[in-house]
């Protein structure tokens, strides 16, 4: 493929893209992100490939396999074009009926159909899916069209056309003041407005400057700017590119985390394919502009997805921080200007120089605009990738994309902003979900990741989890932090071990006070987010754990025992045989009781037990009730039907 | 036997280290080369970049012993990777950890005798909406229960 030289050779080389695709052949679509390859997308594939060569196909039928459609509760994903016919947990073993049945025939397989768990009623149609319904896929959408290692599908969505107009038709200023007018906000974090980040960086003193991408996305729970990386990394390159010319950079970095090795390949081939293709390189479509890109991979360290650690660590040094009174955007990598953007603000950039700032500006809050993807997972019943408008309700995105609580649960929160966010309670529900408006109830936009809590999960134990993940994290340079952290997960694991003391609550919030007041970094001024939010909205939790030595979510080990009810044993030996301790003694027909001295509390009995029976309990903050005396454990005859279900 | 082993080893150190000579800021990403070339980074080999591309052996070690992803003992031949994340957490990751450290008779962090077997803590694995999941050799494991554990680790020799 020869370099596009102009503007009009771009146009040229999409119309012919175009023009050579037939919209009305067949074309099956798997999903082959992450979360699918785990639910086994490849021998997916591989039976597809094998069965279209069998009918004798190949030619007539496209295949095509797409980055993460969002959905993955339930891949792998099929999605069959032109009908947009949707197949979920697809099997290697359903692919002779999808060909035969569906592509041959235009037959519907109906169990492969979404099943609307309230009404029952089976939909065809991937955009008729509940989940996908109530979303505006503006960024996250073309993952479904594209096969990321392609980037001719790209180009014939019009890709790389907002990167073709900057060039020949914007001055830098003109792009910097688009970008600012379109207030586009920093997805990655704290929700800076990336134009002004973009312009501190243009007017810096210093050459050359540098722009780089983050995909680190430590925060656990968040998976959306993988997401992107995997299933249309072009989209992120051209965003970066439109960046470096508004800049004035013709060095460009990208950090991606070592975890995400598909996030990495698919980039690598992307890069190749756009240096081929003249839109890296020198003399960027006939423009005069000069800008490439290098890779570089994180090592695995949370810290070093903040601004001045992540620099540090491109220059191949430890990824700490910087101390913050010099600004990245005036001396970052190498001393030079840099300017630092997550992944999904700058796949945003294209879109806002495609449609204008004033599209941009007609969606989502009056200081929020755009769409914002939360990854949606925790005991929710729809998990996956949602995208929608900045101001949608947190009742919305849970219940009607989400589908609501699993297992007909209790909602007890939802956790967001990532490690050094906070948790908020279920009378939140109605909240409009913004940055400003996170910030207000004490947790914060973070990168997106939405993870929902139900009864089940004890809220002591959460805040011990966020503390004992960052001090695992925290670098060791700052004192506050380092020292903060350690005390305030000290108390806490004193606090779910039943060893907590009045006074507690109250040196928590002594020391966050200072940590945030005196650490180094956003790390650190951040980290008691999730022990104050907390301890605002569930002190009773709190209260029960240290006053009461009970954990009403019946969670801390320390503090609860399992049992198992004589009156609903069926005596099906289940738990007794799978107990690894050989804590459950009894028989076929004797009531089984747990040996309390033995027991570790791994819960495997309480997960085996037949849902029907629910014999095994767990119990919390009173005495385990002393076991039916050995005569009368014996189950007669007959006394229970269905018993001995072994 | 071992001797020849060395001298494959150091060819191939030299290979990668090769890749990254003369520029700037690159140890971090050789280091991760040869973290999956050997699945460790032997003091052998260490001394062998301090030498070809002129970094002192200290700077080496802080950058080594910074990174969760790179390990200066050798690791067994399988690595099992616990997602702990968040959404992995409140799906139950807790227990399965304590299922794999039971059954493994190792704690986080730690090797079989055997040489088995590592068992790692990681923080996300991205994969949360298929949670808990925990990661053998780059193979994803979603929805694990703890009555599940023994059979996935059996599935590796």
């Amino acid at each position: 493929m020869p370099r596009v030289k102009s503007r009009d050779a771009l146009e040229e080389l999409i119309g012919e893209i175009v023009a050579k695709r037939d919209l009305n052949k067949p074309c099956i679509t798997l999903c082959s992100g992450t979360a699918c390859h785990a639910t086994g997308s490849d021998s997916v594939a591989d039976a597809i490939v094998e069965e279209l060569d069998k009918q004798g196909l190949t030619e007539e039928v496209g295949f095509r396999r797409t980055g993460c459609h969002g959905f993955c509760e339930q891949g792998p994903i099929v999605v069959i074009y032109p009908e947009a016919i949707c197949y979920l947990n697809v099997t290697p073993d359903d692919a002779p009926e999808i060909i035969s049945k569906t592509i041959k025939e235009t037959g519907i397989i109906d169990r492969l159909l979404y099943t609307d768990p309230s009404t029952g009623e089976r939909i065809v149609h991937e955009h008729e899916i509940p989940f996908y319904k109530h979303q505006s896929r503006l960024v996250f959408g073309d993952n479904l069209r594209i096969d990321p290692t392609n980037i001719k599908d790209y180009l014939a969505l019009g890709g790389y056309r907002a990167l073709a107009r900057v060039l020949h038709e914007l001055t830098p200023e003109e792009v910097l003041e688009e970008v600012k007018r379109a207030n586009l906000r920093g997805r990655g974090g704290g929700g800076f407005p990336a134009g002004m980040k973009w312009e501190s960086t243009r007017n810096a003193p210093g050459e050359p400057k540098y722009v780089i991408v983050n995909c680190d996305e430590g925060d656990p729970g968040a998976y959306m700017d993988r997401s992107i990386m995997e299933g249309n990394p072009h989209r992120v390159l051209e965003g970066l590119t439109i960046c470096a010319y508004a800049i004035g950079a013709r060095h460009g970095f990208v950090y991606v985390r070592q975890e995400y090795p598909l996030a990495v390949k698919n980039l690598g081939i992307a890069l190749e394919q756009a240096r081929e293709y003249g839109f890296l390189g020198t003399d960027i479509l006939g423009s005069g502009f000069e800008f490439d890109v290098k890779v570089h991979r994180g090592a695995g360290a949370f810290v070093s997805g903040e601004s001045s650690a992540l620099m540090n660590a491109i220059e191949g040094k430890v990824g700490e921080p910087r101390p913050k009174y010099v600004h990245t955007s005036e001396a970052g990598i190498w001393d030079k200007p840099s300017n630092l953007n997550n992944v999904e603000t700058l796949a945003n950039v294209p879109l806002i120089i495609e449609k204008g700032a004033d599209w941009f500006g007609s969606i989502g809050t009056e200081g929020s605009k755009g769409t914002k993807i939360f990854s949606l997972v925790g005991t929710v019943n729809n998990t996956g990738l949602v995208e929608v408008p900045m101001g949608t309700t947190l009742r919305d995105i849970i219940y009607k994309i989400g589908g609501g609580i699993r297992g007909g649960k209790r909602f007890k929160g939802v956790q967001t902003g990532g490690p050094s966010g906070g948790i908020i309670p279920v009378q939140y529900l109605d909240l409009p979900v913004d940055f400003d408006e996170l910030t207000k109830l004490g947790s914060m936009m973070g990168s997106g990741g939405m993870i929902v809590i139900d009864e089940d999960t004890c809220i002591v134990d959460l805040a011990r989890y966020f503390v004992d993940f960052l001090c695992d994290e925290s670098c060791g340079k700052c004192v506050p932090c380092r020292e903060g952290l350690k005390r305030m997960r000290e108390i806490l694991e004193d606090i779910v071990a039943g060893r907590g003391k009045e006074g507690d609550i109250e040196l928590l919030e002594e020391i966050a006070v200072v940590m945030k007041k005196a650490s180094l970094c956003a790390l650190g001024t951040t980290a008691a987010n999730p022990a104050l939010s907390t301890i605002r909205y569930f002190r009773d939790e709190y209260d029960a754990h240290i006053k009461e030595k009970r954990c009403p979510a019946l969670v801390c080990k320390d503090l609860i025992s399992y049992y198992i009810e004589p009156e609903a044993c069926i005596a099906c030996l289940k738990c007794l045989k799978n107990c690894p301790e050989g804590a459950i003694e009894g028989e076929k027909r004797v009531i089984h009781v747990i040996e309390q001295s033995k027991c570790v509390k791994c819960g495997i009995c309480y997960d085996v037990c037949p849902p029907k029976v629910g014999a095994v309990k767990k119990i919390s903050g009173k005495p385990v009730p002393p076991s039916l005396p050995e005569a009368e454990r014996a189950i007669r005859k007959g006394k229970k039907k269905g018993g001995g279900s072994d | 036997m071992v001797e020849i082993d060395m001298k494959v080893k150091m060819k191939r150190v030299d290979e990668i280290i090769e890749r990254y000579k003369g520029e700037e800021g690159v140890l971090i990403q050789l280091l991760l080369d040869i973290q999956s070339e050997f699945n460790w980074i032997p003091h052998g080999v260490i001394a062998r970049i301090s030498e070809k591309m002129r970094i002192p052996t200290s700077q080496i070690y802080r950058i080594a012993s910074f990174y969760k992803a790179m390990s200066l003992n050798p690791v067994g031949r399988h690595i099992v990777q616990v997602c702990m994340g968040t959404a992995c957490q409140v799906r139950g990751a807790p227990k399965i950890l304590d299922r794999l450290e039971a059954n493994l008779k190792i704690k986080e962090g730690g090797t079989t005798p055997d040489m088995r077997f590592s068992l790692k803590r990681v923080n996300c694995l991205g994969c949360c909406a298929m949670g808990p999941v925990i990661e053998v050799d780059g193979t994803y494991h979603g929805k694990v229960t703890s009555a599940m554990v023994q059979e996935i680790l059996e599935k590796y020799e």
